[in-house]
């Protein structure tokens, strides 16, 4: 693991990278591709359906960049919709019903900023994915394999267990938003990068995430047999325990930085 | 009265009700200008009709006052005012930013939250304060509003919440993200346990305050023409480089497009606030 944090940002963000789809192809069998959120319409930035993980049924939803600029352009660069949120919500209490654990491969620079997504409640979108995923009663694992922008990212991380790929970033804001309202300056992003603590690394350490997952073969073979291993290990774990829902609380619980004083 | 001491903290005061003297009109009298209706109010008369020009326009509140306009006089107890947010990323200059905005606005942190009652109805009570660092959510908001979820879910006590926000303070990095995740899951439980959560969204609600408990609330007031929405409009602009629709954002708009209840103004919130609350407590 190398780079300055304005170097993983670049990293997390390269076109090169694989994205959900890839992920999806190559850690799970049989894909059926599931659309719409019943609502309104169907958002090409987030992906979902039901798959088997090791002859198990499983339901994967992922965030999709594309890798061409025509895909990328089609996929809004991987910047969900409300609707995208809600066809998310909708499959997750579909793998609820059936029993099936959850898997979310997330990768946004944030939740689309327009006229429409304001119109359709794009606050209320991620307000009520939270939510409901604090309470969903089927195991949750989320994998940040890209960029983690912020609410639109929290969105799918509702989860027992929150992995981040080692060039992954997860933030609050983006390092070229924080330069631009700390020092009304985007230009010192890689200032603001470094102040954000947005590395796999600080993830970690603020007790944000569970496990780091090395990049080494990333996009060839091995690698997608690593994290298909953890994930079907991880999965047969949680899926024992009785109190999903009661750890997944006091994993969120817990999180803050606050003193009491007089 | 001078400009200055009338929006100072009164503190001293979050117990007392609207004991706000009406201050003599004398030729001294400091005047506020409407930005709306251009015109000057004395400060006296916008002070008694709770910060409402007689044009409609609504300035802004502080917490405190808030608290002495809704809750019945001396009901207001407040829980959790020694919670404050550390510095865990050591974001430079936040801590001393931190200590100027206290010492300015006279709050510790960003919301108060304890119990009260409103037309004599018990309740939760959370007011956010936009003159600390404009309402953001750090970790201490975070936990004191999760702190009163979970209070009022082992009391049995309704929950009724003022939001003002620009969204999570990123001086906390991720644990601020994190705090939307973290108020959800309260408001959840709040939720599932059959009780009541009604949120007013004033001036303005934003970014991850209204992507979280803000739009969760089983009825969802707004003030007349405030700004509720999630992204910056100055970001929507820049991103889709289109201009934005008239009273795009406002609470009117937000009304139209089926995402709150419906818009009160300041002076008929107790009024409202009391009906729904009795609603839900047996009428």
């Amino acid at each position: 693991m190398s780079g300055a944090p304005y170097e993983r940002v670049k990293l997390a963000r390269d076109n090169s990278r694989p994205t959900g789809l890839d992920y999806i192809r190559n850690i799970f069998q049989g894909f059926i591709e599931l659309h719409g959120d019943r609502r309104y319409a169907d958002d090409p930035a987030i992906v979902g359906g039901i798959a088997k993980l090791n002859g198990s049924p499983v339901t994967v939803v992922a965030m999709e960049k594309g890798h061409t600029a025509r895909e990328r352009a089609y996929r809004n660069f991987g910047a969900p919709h409300p609707e995208g949120y809600r066809k998310a919500l909708r499959l997750m209490k579909q793998a609820e019903k059936f029993g099936r654990p959850v898997i979310c491969f997330i990768d946004t620079s944030g939740a689309y900023c327009g006229v429409g997504a304001e119109e359709r409640g794009q606050g209320q979108a991620i307000a009520e994915n939270l939510m409901e995923l604090s309470t969903l009663c089927v195991p949750v694992v989320s994998i940040l394999i890209g960029e983690g922008g912020s609410g639109g990212a929290l969105a799918l991380a509702v989860a027992d267990r929150v992995w981040m790929l080692q060039n992954a970033v997860y933030s609050v804001i983006s390092p070229e938003g924080c330069a631009s309202i700390l020092w009304k300056d985007a230009g010192k992003a890689e200032e603001a990068a470094a102040c954000l603590k947005l590395t796999a690394e600080d993830a970690k350490s603020l007790g944000i995430i569970e496990r780091i997952l090395s990049e080494k073969e990333i996009g060839k073979r091995e690698f997608y047999e690593r994290i298909r291993t953890l994930l079907s290990r991880e999965l047969s774990e949680l899926s024992n325990d009785l109190d999903l829902i009661g750890k997944r609380y006091a994993r969120f619980r817990r999180i803050g930085a606050c003193t009491a004083e007089g | 009265m001078a400009l200055i001491n009338f929006f100072k903290p009164r503190n001293q005061l979050e117990e007392g009700g609207r004991t706000a003297a009406p201050v003599q009109r004398d030729q001294g009298e400091p005047e506020k200008n409407c930005p709306n209706c251009r015109k000057d109010i004395p400060l006296s008369r916008l002070w008694a009709n709770d910060l409402v020009c007689p044009c409609g326009h609504h300035f802004r509140m502080r917490a405190r006052q808030r608290i002495r306009m809704v809750a019945d006089q001396g009901s207001f107890h407040e829980l959790y005012s020694d919670v404050r947010s550390g510095n865990p990323l050591g974001f430079p200059g936040y801590r001393d930013k931190v200590e100027t905005v206290r010492a300015a606005s006279g709050e510790r942190e960003a919301v108060v939250c304890g119990t009260a009652k409103i037309g004599e109805q018990n309740c939760c009570l959370f007011v956010m304060e936009s003159y600390f660092m404009m309402g953001s959510m750090g970790s201490a908001v975070g936990e004191k509003i999760t702190s009163l979820f979970e209070y009022a879910t082992e009391h049995r006590l309704p929950v009724i919440g003022f939001t003002v926000s620009g969204g999570a303070r990123m001086q906390e990095g991720l644990l601020s993200l994190m705090q939307m995740a973290k108020t959800s899951a309260a408001v959840k439980h709040h939720s599932d346990a059959g009780l009541f959560y009604l949120a007013v969204l004033t001036d303005p609600t934003t970014g991850g305050v209204t992507a979280s408990f803000a739009m969760e609330a089983d009825i969802i007031l707004a003030e007349p023409e405030a700004t509720v929405g999630f992204a910056g409009a100055r970001v929507i602009e820049q991103t889709t480089r289109r201009s934005l629709p008239g009273g795009f954002q406002k609470s009117e708009f937000v009304l139209e497009h089926g995402f709150v209840d419906d818009v009160v103004a300041r002076t008929q919130q107790k009024k409202r606030l009391t009906e729904l609350l009795k609603l839900h407590n047996g009428g």
